[in-house]
């Protein structure tokens, strides 16, 4: 069967609205999928071991990672997009996490996996996938953001769903090691004084992604991590062991994690200097951008998450996070930032430096809408515009785009990307 | 680093207890094993193996590893990524952002080139090869004239064009202020329009056109289906699932299989058996036109001199891959080609 394409089923949407004049109608007729017998009420369903790892039901297959092809030369150094319109709640499944590969994602046997830990420490280490698990091990949710998650809109409105232009975004409970006592098994005495030292850290992939991380950071919530949302981490994801970086770019957590090492100043690595730094509009760059600042943006009604059931009741929802710390508050708007109030959020303490689910519980009567959500931390900060950004920035960052994200809600329940003044 | 030392947090992490003994875990690295993964170069060139590459040397490097993606002249095919150029655009509306008018430190592109690319055969090249590719970036930027030499012991007193065009990340001291402030709720400005509407660009991926054209994929499935089950009757499945590793090596360029396409390299369906050069769409390079239009085919024989040393048995060839050293692997891959026939 065709799954009819999405402008056919905004046009069905449209329709559905259109023919639903009150919230609640009244039947005119009895519905049969009440009144008569469903095959699935009469005859047996699947047995247990049909499908012995389960995947989401057929009609679930939309809510799926996409990518956008014009974005790279090629799927193998490339990135998709977490289907964030699709779901709730803010753990997300392994399954559809964004990825993001330099040279592709590569198969590697815990029996294959080597961690070395050299440099400025007393003992250079090597230690197998076994000997991590032997280590006193956390549980933590953590969001992970790209740096350059809605860097296409700096210059304007450009990709027309929140997959694409926020959708560089996954949250999963990660089981690790914390970094902090690896580097202690090696010891740090060699080190001297930890204040002015760093590590850097590499994948085993081919493209060998490496980064400088300063040492007050090593120790403080990095953890190594081989499990996800309770599970094996995904081969996309850096199976067998990735390193988590809290709060800081994606780019930092580096996946098939094979070598740590302790240095006196950072590598400068490719991925720290040409890449991942902020081209400022004088032509000068900011580097070791590392925290993600405090972003909110609504999954639905989004682009891809239009409103089907007609005026009423509504619930607006979205997601925010900061990698500063805890998201304490949510403030929506309709009508593009002239007014606002304060969401309900759907966590009743969020986790730091992971993601918020917040809920807007709302009437809509079919008016068209500027929605807006902004995000504020216990930091006090609060969420940008992108006038605002631009100000500072100009528009040629790429990373570390943290707007107040705009969709205009039209009368028929359909959503767009805008930009507004 | 002096970010760093302004961390509140950072005395009292530093002054933890340690444990003393550990968990005993782990084992010590050899100095074998170090040496073979610490390979990174840093800006001072510390990490730097001895060596030395010129420009004439690189330009014949570059051309034969580098150009099908970043082109002769390093100035970039399709999306991959531009080398050189750029000079003075970075406060522009669009900067040009390549090694000679962004990257500030030489070391990274010695430690990249190193230890990423080529794109598909990483940590395959000479440290003198990758002396002479970095001179040959540096002089394709005309940051050199075409007698230059790098080598570990010049390396240090080269200056980046763009040196001096990075600050240390200052948004806590030039935006935070203005943005920890309490927020509007109320008449927070006059009035509101829309200036701008991602569907004037349409560039979003059509998410139900991209299921469509993967059912109609599947629909055509059974007629290739049933015309790859003849021609894998006659091949060895392992020997085929063999291949399909070792095909790991071609395909940052080559794709294979239902839906593939060209890339830098032409897609591989039915290669095996027909003749040379036969892909019209593909730009191939003029020693296999000339091959092709001498009705070379690509029988095993063939494939497997080609594959053994391509650059040998096709002088010319833009294929930067230096080739298949067990002929284990080329039968597989071989058969793994094969099994893509018809």
């Amino acid at each position: 069967m065709r799954a009819p394409s999405r402008r056919a089923f905004l046009r069905g949407s449209a329709a559905a609205v259109a023919g639903t004049v009150a919230g609640a109608a009244a039947a005119q007729q009895p519905d049969p999928l009440i009144t008569e017998v469903q095959t699935w009420a009469s005859a047996t369903g699947e047995g247990v071991d049909a499908t012995p790892y389960g995947l989401p039901i057929e009609f679930e297959k939309d809510v799926v990672r996409r990518n956008v092809p014009w974005l790279t030369a090629d799927p193998i150094s490339s990135i998709n997009f977490t289907p964030i319109h699709a779901l709730d709640g803010t753990i997300t499944p392994q399954g559809c996490a964004f990825e993001r590969h330099h040279s592709g994602a590569i198969e590697l046997r815990k029996e294959d996996y080597r961690l070395m830990i050299n440099g400025l420490v007393d003992t250079p280490l090597v230690f197998t996938y076994a000997d991590l698990e032997r280590f006193p091990r956390e549980n933590h949710v953590y969001f992970c953001e790209c740096a350059a998650n809605t860097g296409m809109e700096w210059a304007g409105a450009q990709l027309n769903g929140v997959q694409f232009t926020h959708g560089m975004i996954h949250n999963m409970e990660y089981s690790g090691v914390p970094l902090r006592t690896l580097l202690e098994e090696a010891g740090l005495e060699a080190a001297g004084d930890l204040a002015d030292k760093w590590i850097y850290v590499e994948g085993a992939d081919a493209s060998s992604n490496g980064r400088s991380i300063p040492m007050e950071k090593a120790l403080d919530d990095v953890l190594v991590a081989f499990k996800a949302n309770g599970e094996a981490l995904r081969m996309e994801h850096g199976y067998p062991v990735r390193l988590v970086v809290p709060g800081w770019e994606g780019n930092m957590w580096v996946k098939w994690l094979r070598r740590i090492e302790v240095l006196d100043g950072p590598v400068e690595s490719r991925e720290e200097t040409s890449k991942y730094t902020d081209v400022l509009e004088d032509g000068t760059a900011r580097k070791w951008t590392w925290v993600m600042d405090a972003k909110s943006v609504i999954t639905s009604p989004s682009p891809q998450a239009p409103i089907t059931h007609g005026p009423g009741a509504l619930v607006i929802t979205g997601l925010a996070w900061s990698g500063h710390g805890r998201i304490t508050r949510v403030d929506v708007s309709k009508d593009g930032g002239i007014t606002w109030e304060t969401a309900r959020l759907g966590t009743t303490q969020g986790d730091s430096k992971a993601l918020t689910r917040f809920y807007l519980d709302t009437e809509w009567a079919g008016e068209e809408w500027l929605l807006q959500a902004r995000a504020m931390d216990d930091t006090g900060y609060v969420q940008p515009t992108k006038a605002q950004l631009r100000a500072m920035r100009g528009e040629n960052s790429i990373y570390h785009n943290n707007c107040i994200q705009t969709w205009h809600v039209k009368a028929n329940g359909e959503a767009e990307n805008v930009e507004v003044s | 680093m002096s970010k760093c030392l302004k961390g509140l947090a950072l005395s009292t992490l530093l002054a933890s207890p340690v444990l003393a003994d550990g968990y005993g875990l782990g084992r010590p690295a050899l100095p074998e094993e170090i040496a073979a993964w610490d390979i990174d170069v840093r800006p001072g060139g510390q990490g730097l193996p001895e060596g030395r590459g010129d420009v004439f040397t690189g330009e014949e490097v570059f051309a034969d590893y580098c150009a099908s993606c970043h082109g002769d002249f390093a100035e970039g095919v399709d999306n991959w990524p531009v080398l050189a150029g750029g000079f003075d655009t970075l406060g522009d509306k669009d900067p040009v952002k390549t090694v000679g008018s962004y990257w500030p430190h030489l070391s990274t592109v010695w430690d990249y080139v190193n230890r990423s690319m080529p794109f598909g055969s990483a940590q395959t090249l000479e440290a003198d090869e990758v002396y002479a590719i970095v001179a040959y970036i540096l002089y394709s930027n005309d940051l050199v004239d075409d007698e230059f030499e790098l080598s570990h012991e010049n390396f240090a007193e080269f200056e980046m064009y763009n040196a001096d065009g990075f600050i240390v990340d200052d948004r806590a001291e030039t935006e935070y202020p203005q943005w920890r402030v309490a927020p509007c709720m109320q008449d927070c400005k006059e009035s509101v329009e829309i200036t701008m509407r991602a569907s004037v660009l349409d560039v979003t991926p059509d998410q139900g056109e991209d299921e469509a054209a993967m059912s109609d994929a599947a629909d055509g499935t059974s007629d290739a289906a049933a015309v790859t089950e003849v021609a894998m009757a006659a091949l060895d499945p392992e020997l085929v699932d063999a291949g399909e590793t070792v095909f790991r090596k071609c395909r940052a360029c080559h794709q294979i299989g239902e839906g593939a396409k060209n890339k830098s390299g032409p897609h591989l369906n039915g290669v095996m058996g027909g003749p040379v050069a036969s892909n019209p769409d593909f730009k191939y390079s003029d020693v296999f036109l000339a091959a092709g239009a001498d009705g070379l085919v690509w029988d095993e024989a063939a494939m497997a001199e080609f594959l053994a040393k391509p650059r040998a048995y096709m002088k010319g060839t833009k294929m930067g891959f230096a080739g298949l050293k067990k002929e284990a692997d080329i039968e597989a891959v071989i058969a793994y080609l094969k099994s893509f026939d018809g």
